[in-house]
């Protein structure tokens, strides 16, 4: 039999392949000796992304300091079902001060660190996309601007879901939340620049900036170990679908996170010292309606029948997305 | 060592010598001298061990500090007015979190209109926060504080807010004895925290608590506070051990025996109020003092056995709680054992308005004569407000008020002191 290279994704399963890779390549969360960090028990509903993308976040960081980390948390639902008094689900080192300064509580624990010669102990920051993208911004973008030692995560779920699901800068055009309810001659969000911070925080010209998506961990844990591996500001913003919020089935968060990635919705790429050095290729390419279509959010979108106006656009902004950093596999011609 | 030094140098060099680790500083006037000072200090290399960061905010000043402080590092930073406002929720969660952080409050008011000139409505505004508010009356005293404040924070896992009067404190040159580093070093220990982030014994700081636990956990934050008055004292007198000199304590009696008229009053304008209560003293008038140098928390049974003898007060306040009257008169007014006493709530030096001897006087002696009302405004032009109210009964588009009352005035620097 001809000799057979081993792949991480088989093709149609996308099953991780750990069991037919060496101990040392193996993913952390397949690692007997993972700390957990983000226990099991504590009360994130079903189907969590956002549980799911801090579970292979902090473990990964965890790893790749020797255990040797401390966690700022930013209000929201990551903080709330963590530690519901007297109950705690983090096994590392961690505060939640408010809403809208943990970039800056997390520069303060990195400076006391550095002040005590703990060089060692590495601080990772992280909080949704209301506590990034809105409220935390201000403490976020200093953060970066000193270039403090700290490496912040967003885990966008693209909408307020602990308050009940707002409108947030993060919010996609056309998306229904409570806040831009799905009536009128233009339901839903509307359409806007965005507020695009993975290309924010490359602006600020920090060492390391990557998105992730929880429908690729094995990228998401490399991400994370290459973060630890620079000193400085750092940035992951990671893709987290919320059943809650964007009306889809809990089993259905990889499948919908993964169509976000083939669409060209989210891109997923890494830059490093403002130049990007990877991006996650295309495999299958889809048009946006499948990734639309399975989100309650997006249901007026094609009821009573498609609005094909406005699916153009979004289309557009995904192609635009695919255009500007070469999504698409290349094939042999 | 006894120098001549302006009162925000003074506070630094006395910040500097409690060895303080972390310090962050966002500009404000009046704030600002003491941070460049310290800011130079560490870059200099004469403050060692110390992290001076710039940040983007007062918000983030005090979030740095929450941080800071939650890793174990003594931290330090300053603001004033609006600043202290545009922190306020970090305010708050630094008590909740029992982080033993150490701020000036350089006292100025709180726009609009804009002002930066001092009273005390910045500092009454965090009254309820959780922090413990301890006043200078002068430069000397402001200095000696911080050094109190590190140690009475530090031993009760509470933050300390140390307001010294913005200008007329941090900008004036005064003779100052600034400590040797070994009198500091003897009368304050090392931080030993009580909850640190720390991967050798991990916690989780800040979780949700509901309403099972949450009165308890106020309850508590309440309890350290009665604790820090049994404290200060103390601290006072150990102070004066080795620094030998009075400063701080919870409260400054002058002239109190047999006063039936008492002035109460915070800050920088108790050495006017002393001046004015002595030249009434020499003419015969059975009038004290009673400077609150701790406000928070209140020293109710303090004020209560010291005020036993008044049969008036005047409380003497630089804040105004908009429609009430008196801030402080109110906290005094509780703490009377005759209730029925007379309390005359006199609102001056609002904006940096200057409190006079001769203004003083007539108001003092309105009191003994009976005829102070319960609340008045010291030195308010009448007649500018009812211009202003005039006008506005007359025309509907009447235009911004501050505007109205200065075109009034015509020229009003002039018109100050």
């Amino acid at each position: 039999m001809a000799f057979q290279p081993v792949k991480f994704y088989q093709t149609g399963t996308f099953t991780v392949g750990n069991r037919l890779l060496p101990d040392a390549e193996r993913s952390v969360q397949a690692n007997m000796r993972r700390t957990n960090s983000l226990n099991s028990g504590h009360r994130a509903c079903q189907g969590c992304g956002e549980a799911l993308g801090a579970r292979y976040a902090i473990d990964t960081a965890m790893h790749a300091t020797n255990n040797q980390m401390v966690a700022a948390n930013a209000t929201g639902c990551l903080e709330v079902f963590s530690t519901p008094y007297p109950e705690t689900s983090w096994q590392i080192p961690w505060i939640h001060s408010l809403f809208g300064n943990t970039a800056a509580v997390a520069t303060g624990i990195a400076a006391a660190l550095r002040v005590k010669g703990r060089t060692d102990v590495r601080v990772v920051a992280q909080g949704g996309d209301g506590g990034t993208t809105d409220i935390g911004f201000g403490c976020l973008s200093g953060m970066f601007e000193r270039n403090d030692d700290v490496l912040y995560i967003c885990y966008d779920n693209e909408a307020y879901m602990n308050t009940g699901v707002q409108r947030s800068s993060a919010t996609p055009a056309a998306a229904r939340t409570a806040t831009t309810p799905a009536v009128g001659p233009e339901p839903g969000n509307t359409f806007g620049q965005g507020k695009n911070l993975p290309a924010i925080a490359i602006a600020h010209g920090i060492p390391y900036v990557a998105t992730a998506s929880v429908a690729e961990l094995r990228d998401l844990e490399a991400k994370v170990r290459r973060a630890m591996e620079f000193r400085g500001a750092r940035y992951i913003h990671i893709c987290v679908p919320c059943p809650l919020g964007w009306g889809h089935a809990p089993h259905d968060t990889i499948r919908i996170a993964r169509l976000a990635k083939e669409t060209g919705i989210f891109p997923v790429y890494e830059v490093e010292y403002g130049e990007v050095v990877s991006v996650s290729k295309i495999r299958h390419p889809v048009p946006v309606e499948e990734y639309l279509r399975p989100q309650k959010r997006f249901a007026h979108l094609f009821s009573p029948e498609p609005h094909k106006a406005v699916l153009a656009q979004v289309q557009a902004m995904a192609d635009h997305n695919i255009r500007k950093f070469n999504l698409l596999e290349e094939r042999a011609r | 060592m006894l120098t001549q030094t302006e009162g925000s140098h003074a506070v630094a060099e006395a910040v500097a010598r409690c060895r303080p680790e972390v310090i962050c500083a966002y500009p404000i006037s009046p704030q600002t001298h003491i941070v460049e000072g310290l800011g130079s200090m560490v870059k200099s290399g004469a403050l060692a061990n110390c992290e001076f960061i710039n940040v983007e905010s007062e918000f983030a000043a005090m979030s740095v500090a929450i941080g800071a402080s939650a890793a174990g590092a003594r931290a330090y930073t300053a603001t004033a007015s609006q600043g202290l406002l545009f922190m306020a929720e970090a305010v708050f969660n630094a008590a909740g979190l029992g982080l033993p952080i150490v701020m000036t409050v350089a006292n100025r008011a709180i726009g609009a209109p804009i002002n930066i000139w001092n009273d005390h409505t910045d500092a009454m505004s965090q009254r309820d926060c959780g922090w413990i508010q301890l006043f200078a009356e002068d430069n000397q005293e402001a200095l000696d504080l911080h050094i109190q404040a590190f140690r009475l924070g530090e031993e009760l896992s509470l933050p300390v807010m140390v307001c010294m009067d913005g200008f007329i404190l941090t900008h004036a040159y005064e003779r100052v004895d600034i400590p040797e580093q070994a009198q500091v070093d003897a009368y304050l220990p090392r931080y030993e925290p009580r909850q640190v982030l720390d991967p050798a014994e991990p916690v989780s700081i800040g979780a949700m608590v509901g309403p099972e636990a949450f009165m308890e956990v106020r309850y508590l934050a309440h309890a350290k506070q009665m604790q820090a008055l049994e404290l200060i004292p103390g601290y006072a007198e150990e102070f004066r051990a080795v620094f030998g000199r009075n400063s701080g304590g919870l409260l400054h009696p002058y002239r109190m025996e047999d006063a039936d008229t008492v002035v109460v009053a915070l800050g920088s304008v108790l050495g006017t109020v002393k001046d004015t209560v002595d030249e009434m003293r020499d003419k015969g008038a059975r009038i004290g003092v009673l400077g609150i140098t701790c406000f928070r928390p209140w020293p109710h049974a303090a004020v209560r056995a010291a005020l036993a003898g008044a049969k008036r007060v005047v409380v003497l306040e630089k804040s105004l709680a908009v429609g009430l009257g008196g801030i402080v008169s109110s906290n005094v007014h509780n703490s009377l054992a005759a209730p029925e006493t007379p309390v005359h709530t006199v609102i001056a030096g609002l904006g940096g308005r200057t409190i006079t001897r001769a203004s003083l006087h007539k108001a003092f002696g309105r009191a003994i004569s009976g005829k102070l009302e319960a609340l008045s405004f010291l030195d308010l032009d009448r007649a500018a407000v009812d211009r202003v109210l005039v006008r506005e009964r007359e025309v509907r588009r009447s235009g911004p008020i501050a505007e109205a009352v200065l075109r009034d005035m015509g020229a009003p620097g002039a018109r100050i002191g």
